[in-house]
């Protein structure tokens, strides 16, 4: 498709303003540009069509299932994008928050802060929660920030944090961003994390441990109490990172399995859309211990409604005011439209869809681990590989079967790994056409493997030379 | 299958005297491992670098590796064709695809690296 | 309540499937002592009871105020088709593009906002996108300790001073010094906001060279409309410029989300931090656009990655592409050109008030009033005015001092009432 630069015709216009009211004032010369930037010049029907054009060249979660797996691509409802249009949080300046003359002005917006950081505490078991941190990993180095102030507190060293092999690239990125070492703990065989190994790398300097549960195999960690315990005879901290917390609601708490500090993901559990990309939102849980050093400020109750305060010993601010205000504000009408029951309700469909899809799938891919998998199913095309057909092959020929890939190449830790995470808002028949497909293909890699190396065939694209790109690096016209 | 008159790490970096210069490369393996280099970063003139230090970077598509020193030394020269044409580390890694020289290296620590044999029976281990 | 379509029946028939009796059994792996301890939570309440909760909240926010207020986030107007194109699905519930062939409308809007923005900035690369303009500023201020492998910082007296707290709070722990001023000697960059927090414009082209004398890079924090007619980084010389990219069609948000911008010199692109989208073929030799650089990133490097980021903010960038689609070259101009001269017909109506800044200004200034400004603003407010900022809440002004933005959304009739209103007010 063209580029609008390409349509761009000199002197076309979409929006003009009404005539300058007051006289026009003009700066100095040498303060201003030389040339107007070089924007394209087009009609609003140009523009629209265009847009409306590059928005067909998608899929999205409202017209293809989405297994990716560690992304938990749930339907997004209606219902928070409704909410979110109300001009009395989308006009709504944040400054407003800046000067107690104008609290009054903004006591719905706090009231809804105050009361979302109260449902996710007590759905993850921690005392306190901030929503200032703006990603999941904006989330995790907020969490790391504040074990290297518990720390730097109590005056010790301890430099050095624990990454299991199987974590996401942000834990060991997100910790050396906030100035730790790190030590990569492998996983044992059967996809979990073993006490020994973590003891083995135990020692003073260690400043806590960063974990996933379930980890990103889709296991529950067996030894997770333990090595809690483990952390906190040596005064380390406990780290969770509430990727994969679709699989737990309702069921078990980070808080209550000895995590000190943690992340949540509002576009993964909580509903709110991926958009591309971003925005996403990343708050941070804490226990008694990382209280008192949370971002600020925060919103809390006074004698005349909702006012600010920083903790006493606050690491300072992480965003400029709260955070994705509006993915809170999302996240809110999430949680309070499915209450207690529907939370629940969401992991259990969640851990039952993976494991229809797994029972379906288990004798046409071979399983990367032998335990019970819960939110999502890890399988390895390894067999298929040694017929030539590789997972990035099978991710192809689902896109032309109608659907989004699984996640391919992670975790790390599995070779030619596919990994699918179906969530619970996906029907029977849609796991069913998509198993379906799956097996499809895994037929296909016997009777005709080079129809799955040259797909995908149907898409606007087809594969795209990475090389090329990279040595290149044309990102701009 | 990897030239004799080199010494290698178990990094996968190779290096060859010739005259007190020390040149220094990634081997075949760690190219093909790799796959596709689209870009490699190369130290500057005039640094000190120990044996072990990461002294330049190579990256693919799908991966970025550190290259460390064989040897410690001083950077004396570096491929400056690689900026332009990094494919040059798959196609010809042990001549044109070469990353930096260094001299003033103490000849010594060539005798904790491995030799050819020895390298491709680590190689050889390393696949299983 | 629920978003789950699965019947008892069709659980039923899955479990059986499965070869399991009970939904339970899938929890088998989670041992009885590491059972949830408490799940105190309100039931669930229908979307008709969570809309009327959540609008009676909306109506206790100031609604309906013409808004002087600004300080880095402004109530500039965005057209209709910036709503209606954002809000189609196939954009806002896709995931990032990593399966190109089927996000290449991802990618290609990607691929022209980044070119926006360099053709904004007159500088070589931009990134998809970055949390906000604060975190922006954190994450170019890493990118230049990489490149110079210096550790000093200084901070500019015009930087927005909620930015400098978040760049403490992010370095905290770093080998890092942080300090006030504009000397490069040694330094890894200088940190400047053009307009600055006061509203100064400034041309840092002489500061620019003497950054590059003294091998430091200079980081500059810009303000995306102004550059419909001020000096672009790129003819100052900067080499890595950030923004917060809010003005360019994303509304308030009452702080987020927002939008992180970010570009840069082509010798820097490679210690970029951020996705990035590039131009490339396919085998039938049709354009296409993929993630490029990816090996910079955390989910190939790990703990030797540029940055930790594993998002942009998309779907705010696409606003931002799609503002500056519809106004096009000379409608940013117009804007710019609004905004300026409304401020400075307002600064002229304000003579019962000291302008504090000395210099030219663009679209926002600081006065200093007869009276305390935030009892100012509290008054002005009840009488629909966001007055603007009080600067000493921030600790960056006396308290008599307030600062006030214009956009072109304010009308002469609005301007001449508010000077009225504040003059009242004030005497």
């Amino acid at each position: 498709m063209q580029l609008s630069y390409e349509k761009s015709v000199p002197g076309r216009r979409a929006i003009v303003l009404d005539p300058l009211d007051v006289p026009e004032a003009a700066l100095p010369a040498a303060l201003c540009r030389k040339e107007a930037a070089a924007l394209p010049e087009l009609g609003e029907l140009d523009v629209v069509r265009h847009f409306t054009r590059l928005s067909k060249l998608n899929f999205g979660i409202d017209s293809h299932f989405y297994p990716l797996g560690s992304c938990t691509m749930k339907y997004n409802p209606k219902l928070a994008e409704a909410v979110a249009a109300l001009a009395g949080f989308a006009h709504l300046h944040p400054h407003l928050s800046t000067s107690p003359a104008f609290w009054a002005h903004c006591q719905g917006a706090f009231e809804l802060l105050y009361e979302t950081e109260q449902w996710l505490a007590e759905i993850a078991g921690m005392k306190e929660v901030t929503l200032q941190p703006i990603a999941g990993a904006h989330g995790e180095l907020t969490g790391t920030l504040l074990m290297a102030a518990y720390h730097r507190d109590r005056g010790s060293k301890k430099d050095t944090i624990l990454i299991p092999d199987s974590a996401h690239g942000t834990n060991p990125a997100s910790a050396a961003i906030a100035g730790f070492k790190v030590i990569e703990i492998p996983s044992h065989e059967d996809g979990t994390l073993r006490l020994d190994s973590v003891k083995a790398a135990m020692s003073d300097t260690v400043a806590g441990i960063m974990m996933t549960c379930p980890n990103t195999h889709g296991l529950f960690e067996p030894a997770v109490a333990e090595i809690a315990d483990l952390m906190h005879a040596h005064d380390a901290l406990v780290y969770y990172d509430g990727a994969n917390l679709n699989a737990i609601m309702g069921i078990a708490r980070p808080g209550d399995l000895g995590f000190d500090v943690m992340h949540y993901n509002l576009h993964k559990t909580f509903a709110t859309p991926h958009g591309m990309g971003g925005p996403g939102s990343g708050p941070v849980g804490v226990g008694e211990r990382l209280a008192p050093y949370l971002p600020g400020p925060r919103v809390v109750k006074g004698g005349d409604g909702y006012e600010l305060r920083a903790p006493e010993k606050s690491i300072g601010r992480v965003a400029a005011f709260f955070g994705n205000f509006m993915m809170a504000l999302r996240a809110y009408a999430y949680m309070c439209h499915l209450g207690k029951e529907g939370l629940r309700q969401a992991s259990e469909n969640a851990v039952l869809n993976a494991n229809y899809i797994f029972a379906r799938l288990k004798h046409a891919y071979e399983p990367a681990f032998d335990l019970p998998f819960m939110h999502e199913c890890v399988f390895t095309a390894a067999p298929q590989a040694k017929k030539g057909v590789r997972a990035l092959d099978i991710a192809k020929a689902l896109l032309d079967r109608g659907f989004h890939a699984p996640t391919v190449y992670f975790p790390l830790t599995v070779k030619e790994s596919l990994m699918i995470e179906p969530t619970e808002t996906e029907s029977r028949e849609t796991l069913d056409e998509f198993c379906d497909a799956m097996l499809d293909i895994a037929e296909a890699v016997d009777s005709d493997p080079e129809s799955l190396h040259e797909a995908p065939k149907t898409t606007p694209v087809g594969r795209l030379d990475e090389v090329r790109a990279a040595r290149q690096l044309n990102c701009a016209c | 299958m990897f030239p004799k008159e080199m010494k290698y790490t178990k990094d996968h970096e190779w290096v060859r005297e010739d005259d007190g210069v020390y040149t220094v490369g990634i081997t075949s393996f760690a190219a093909e491992q790799l796959g596709d280099v689209t870009y490699v970063e190369l130290p500057e003139i005039g640094a000190e670098v120990e044996q072990g230090d990461s002294a330049a970077a190579v990256e693919s598509v799908k991966a970025a590796s550190d290259v460390y020193a064989p040897v410690g030394g001083r950077v004396c020269e570096t491929n400056h064709e690689l900026e332009a044409a990094p494919e040059l580390v798959n196609q010809d890694p042990y001549e044109q695809g070469w990353f930096f020289k260094l001299e003033g290296v103490s000849p010594a620590q060539l005798k904790s690296l491995l030799d050819a044999d020895a390298y491709e029976k680590y190689v050889g281990e390393q696949a299983h | 309540m629920t978003w789950v379509p699965s019947t008892a029946a069709e659980r039923d028939a899955m479990l059986s499937v499965i070869g399991a009796k009970t939904i339970d059994d899938l929890f088998a792996s989670v041992p009885a002592s590491l059972r949830a301890k408490s799940w105190a939570l309100p039931a669930g309440i229908s979307e008709m009871a969570v809309r009327a909760r959540l609008e009676k909240w909306a109506a206790r926010n100031a609604g309906g105020v013409t808004s002087f207020l600004g300080g880095g986030a402004y109530d500039h107007f965005i057209p209709a088709a910036v709503d209606a194109l954002t809000s189609r699905s196939e954009f806002y519930t896709a995931y990032t593009p990593y399966q190109p062939e089927c996000s290449q409308g991802t990618l290609q809007s990607i691929y022209e906002y980044q070119s926006a923005i360099c053709r904004l900035t007159g500088l070589d690369y931009a990134n998809a996108s970055l949390y906000d303009g604060g975190t922006a500023v954190f994450e170019a201020t890493t990118m230049a300790v990489r490149l110079t492998r210096r550790n000093r910082v200084v901070c500019h007296g015009s930087l927005n001073p909620v930015y400098r707290a978040m760049l403490e709070t992010h370095i905290a722990n770093l080998d890092l010094e942080l300090e006030d001023g504009e000397s490069p000697e040694g330094a890894a960059c200088v940190i400047v906001q053009n307009p600055g927090f006061r509203g100064d414009v400034e041309d840092f082209t002489a500061l620019a060279e003497r950054c590059h004398e003294e091998g430091a890079l200079l980081v500059m924090s810009f303000y995306p409309i102004s550059l419909g007619i001020l000096k672009s980084p790129g003819e100052m010389g900067v080499d890595i410029a950030v923004a917060e990219g809010q003005c360019l069609g994303v509304p308030l948000n009452f702080g987020g989300p927002w939008l992180g911008v970010m570009a840069t010199r082509k010798e820097h692109v490679r210690k970029m931090p951020g996705r990035i989208a590039a131009a490339t073929e396919d085998a039938q030799g049709r354009r296409g656009f993929v993630l490029t650089l990816q090996a910079r990133e955390q989910h190939i490097r790990r703990e030797k990655a540029m940055s930790n980021i594993c998002s942009n903010e998309a779907l705010c960038a696409l606003r931002a592409l799609v503002y500056l689609t519809l106004l096009g070259k000379e409608g940013l101009r117009e804007v710019a050109r609004h905004c300026h001269s409304k401020a400075e017909y307002l600064k002229k109506r304000l003579s019962f008030a000291q302008i504090l800044n000395d210099g030219p200004t663009f679209n926002e200034f600081a006065v200093r009033l007869p009276r305390n400004a935030e009892e100012v603003a509290a008054e002005l407010i009840t009488r629909g005015f966001l007055a603007g900022l009080p600067l000493a809440s921030l600790g960056a002004g006396e308290p008599n001092d307030l600062l006030i933005a214009v956009t072109e959304r304010r009308t002469r009739e609005e301007l001449d009432a508010f000077a009225h209103a504040l003059e009242e007010v004030c005497s």
